[in-house]
């Protein structure tokens, strides 16, 4: 197994986006965060687009509102030789955008103001994902920066971040609705025959359930939508091969628990059948152990101190070590298990901080351990 | 400890339907099963919900994956059992249908075209109205002798980020169906979850982020007229310093000096590094108490129950669930 260096990756110029992916809470926008600071410290034209960070951390990159465009970074003790930008993601106002630039300004006003656009943009749950992957697109085109990091949506699976834009694209695409709103319509389906009578009475039920006029909209808002789809899924294809060319550096972050260490099996999985370029597995938050005391050891002295009600800090001290023994103990047994069944898989272990992060001196402090240093 | 652990009140124990919410990695689905499992002690029947469609709860009682049905998964302590069913929308979907419609095979085919996460893609609460949907018919359903056929129902519930918008469909169906089948229904489904038969227990670890996600959460139960049950922290570890000497050890000072005199009274001989390093270790352990000790403070201004979860070393296997079980009815809870 070879260790992941973060470093190697930045300094490659070859390297044009890192994208930062991972089960939700493991840390993955603390890490893109670091490897920001990083890499423009190493002279790099970098860009972060985050998609929900932590207040404090979003402070610490004076990030205060969504701006939906990059912002310098620029606090105090942070001089980089090459340059950060960071953005926060509005996913609403992305997709706006991608309407405006596609349709005519009537048609746009069509679909910007159907309720069923209101739905779709706020709170199906592919369209940050969607809209996180057209944001990279832009960003990529427009050649400004020449590192682009990608923070992923916060979700439970890694793999939402893949196949959402998908399911985004089924429900945008003009057969669904057909079927539901005119089955005998609809042409190119094999199966149509068969299911039509069945199909009838699901249409119906259907809009017995959520009501005709959400199927109206939604119908009327796929017709405005007809004309710019091709200009959408072309965009998602692009990205799509953007994110699949060697230009493309795939981190996947977890936590040493069984299920984010599952999740990133999952993902680095899918990566390799997609042949998705991975760098490696960022193990974070591990607690090595500082001290080579045996936590046995260091339980007798405890126990032996208290019975004779001496030296409580020291007594106090052991069995803490001897707690962060057991610790360290578990989160290797984790780690060589998802080692065993990806023994080609670069990873890094990076040390948890004694506490939160959110300014820049921390995201340098962490940017160092992801080197392995 | 500034959280007064007043464990499972009254109030609480009357709930039948008890659902668990909690932040992402805060290990909301195992308290779920060792709740389930505690609820069940002394003979009880209990279901325990998923509707999340990752088949958890087949992990963590070690067992196939889950169909559509309910399943027996474990035995608790008193002759009670947990069944555990793993709700699939699109089958619920398809059953909720038949009761209305006869869609002979081609609900099958529809599946398969994707038809049917197509309409629950358009009505965004729709997915949510037949997972609590079927969870109300769960709680509500009897035998013939009329008597319930769970004592009690658990739910694996979406995270505290959700929550609300899942529970609280009364909103999403305002807009959606102002009359026909799915209305009565869902109006059945907003008095159960809004009764004192139902309580919404809040899983957070002693961490800034899981906290600051619970304190919302509440909030906005509250808002919603919805019933916040007991703060459950999980993951608790044990403080090991004594109190007086957290804030200097948390600000770096710790006397290596006193510790290494110690050291050597228990027949420790260390080299000057890892000594240090027994020093670091004890500098993270202090900042990191201190930072549970703000977290309890802040989950304290909520003054809701409370009850908690040692943090198991070796991780979480079934029989580890059932320690879990076990540490939660010490707590009261029945």
């Amino acid at each position: 197994m070879s260790g992941l260096n973060v470093d190697t990756l930045i300094d490659d110029p070859g390297t044009r986006v890192i994208v930062c992916c991972g089960s939700g809470g493991v840390g993955k926008t603390t890490t893109a965060a670091s490897i920001g600071v990083r890499a423009a410290e190493r002279g790099r034209k970098t860009v972060v687009l985050t998609i929900d960070p932590a207040r404090r951390l979003a402070q610490a990159l004076g990030l205060e509102e969504l701006g939906n465009t990059p912002k310098q970074v620029s606090v105090d003790g942070f001089a980089p030789t090459g340059e950060l930008s960071a953005m926060m993601l509005d996913m609403r106002r992305t997709f706006d955008d991608m309407v405006l630039a596609h349709a005519g300004e009537k048609r746009a006003e069509e679909v910007l103001s159907n309720p069923f656009y209101k739905t779709i943009s706020s709170s199906f749950s592919g369209t940050q994902e969607y809209m996180a992957m057209e944001k990279l697109g832009q960003l990529a085109a427009e050649g400004t920066w020449d590192l682009i990091i990608v923070d992923t949506p916060p979700s439970r699976s890694a793999l939402d971040f893949l196949d959402a834009p998908q399911r985004l694209s089924t429900a945008l695409d003009g057969r669904m609705i057909k079927l539901l709103t005119g089955p005998v319509k609809a042409g190119g389906w094999g199966i149509r025959k068969v299911v039509s009578a069945g199909f009838g009475l699901f249409a119906k039920a259907v809009s017995t359930i959520v009501g005709g006029q959400l199927l109206a909209d939604a119908s009327a808002f796929v017709q405005a939508f007809d004309g710019m789809f091709g200009g959408f899924r072309e965009r998602a294809r692009k990205t799509y091969e953007l994110l699949r060319s060697t230009g493309t550096a795939f981190v996947v972050v977890a936590a040493p628990e069984p299920d984010a260490l599952r999740e990133a099996s999952y993902f680095v999985e899918r990566l390799e059948a997609e042949s998705m370029p991975l760098s490696g597995l960022v193990v974070n938050r591990t607690h090595p152990v500082l001290a080579k005391l045996p936590a046995a050891k260091a339980l007798t002295a405890a126990d032996n101190l208290d019975a004779a009600g001496e030296a409580p800090l020291a007594a106090a001290v052991l069995r803490l070590h001897a707690d962060r023994v057991a610790q360290a103990q578990r989160e290797r047994r984790l780690v060589n298990r998802f080692t065993k069944a990806h023994p080609g898989v670069p990873l890094v272990h990076v040390p948890a901080m004694a506490a939160d992060v959110h300014d820049v001196d921390g995201l340098r402090r962490i940017g160092e351990r992801l080197t392995g240093a | 400890m500034t959280t007064p652990v007043v464990g499972w009140t009254e109030q609480i124990a009357r709930a039948r339907l008890h659902v668990v919410t909690g932040k992402g990695g805060t290990g909301k689905s195992t308290v779920a099963g060792a709740l389930a499992l505690a609820l069940a002690t002394g003979g009880r029947r209990v279901l325990l919900v998923e509707v999340e469609g990752r088949q958890g709860i087949a992990q963590l009682f070690d067992t196939q994956p889950l169909p559509y049905s309910e399943e027996k998964v474990a035995s608790a302590p008193g002759g009670g059992e947990v069944r555990a069913l793993h709700v699939d929308v699109e089958a619920a979907l398809l059953e909720y249908l038949s009761m209305f419609y006869n869609l002979g095979f081609a609900g099958r085919t529809l599946r398969k075209m994707g038809a049917i996460e197509f309409a629950t893609t358009l009505a965004p609460g729709l997915r949510d109205v037949l997972l609590t949907g079927k969870v109300k018919e769960c709680v509500t359903r009897t035998d013939e002798s009329g008597r319930h056929t769970y004592d009690a129902v658990v739910v694996d519930a979406p995270p505290t980020g959700r929550i609300v918008k899942f529970l609280d469909v009364t909103k999403a169906m305002a807009d959606l169906a102002k009359v026909g089948p799915i209305k009565g229904q869902s109006d059945g489904v907003v008095r159960l979850l809004h009764s004192g038969d139902t309580a919404v227990h809040l899983v957070t670890l002693l961490e800034e982020m899981p906290v600051r996600e619970t304190m919302e959460a509440v909030g906005e139960l509250d808002g919603a007229d919805l019933r916040p049950g007991a703060i459950i922290l999980n993951r608790v570890r044990p403080p090991r310093l004594p109190a007086h000497s957290v804030t200097a050890a948390a600000d770096g000072r710790v006397d290596a000096g006193r510790v290494r005199e110690g050291l050597t009274s228990a027949g420790l001989a260390l080299s000057a590094d890892d000594l240090d390093g027994l020093v670091e270790e004890t500098v993270e352990h202090a900042v990191r108490v201190q930072a549970e000790q703000r977290a309890r403070e802040r989950l304290a201004e909520v003054d809701l129950p409370a009850v908690e979860l040692a943090e198991l070393v070796d991780g979480v296997d079934t029989g580890a669930l059932y320690e879990l079980a076990e540490a939660l009815v010490e707590q009261g809870v029945r």
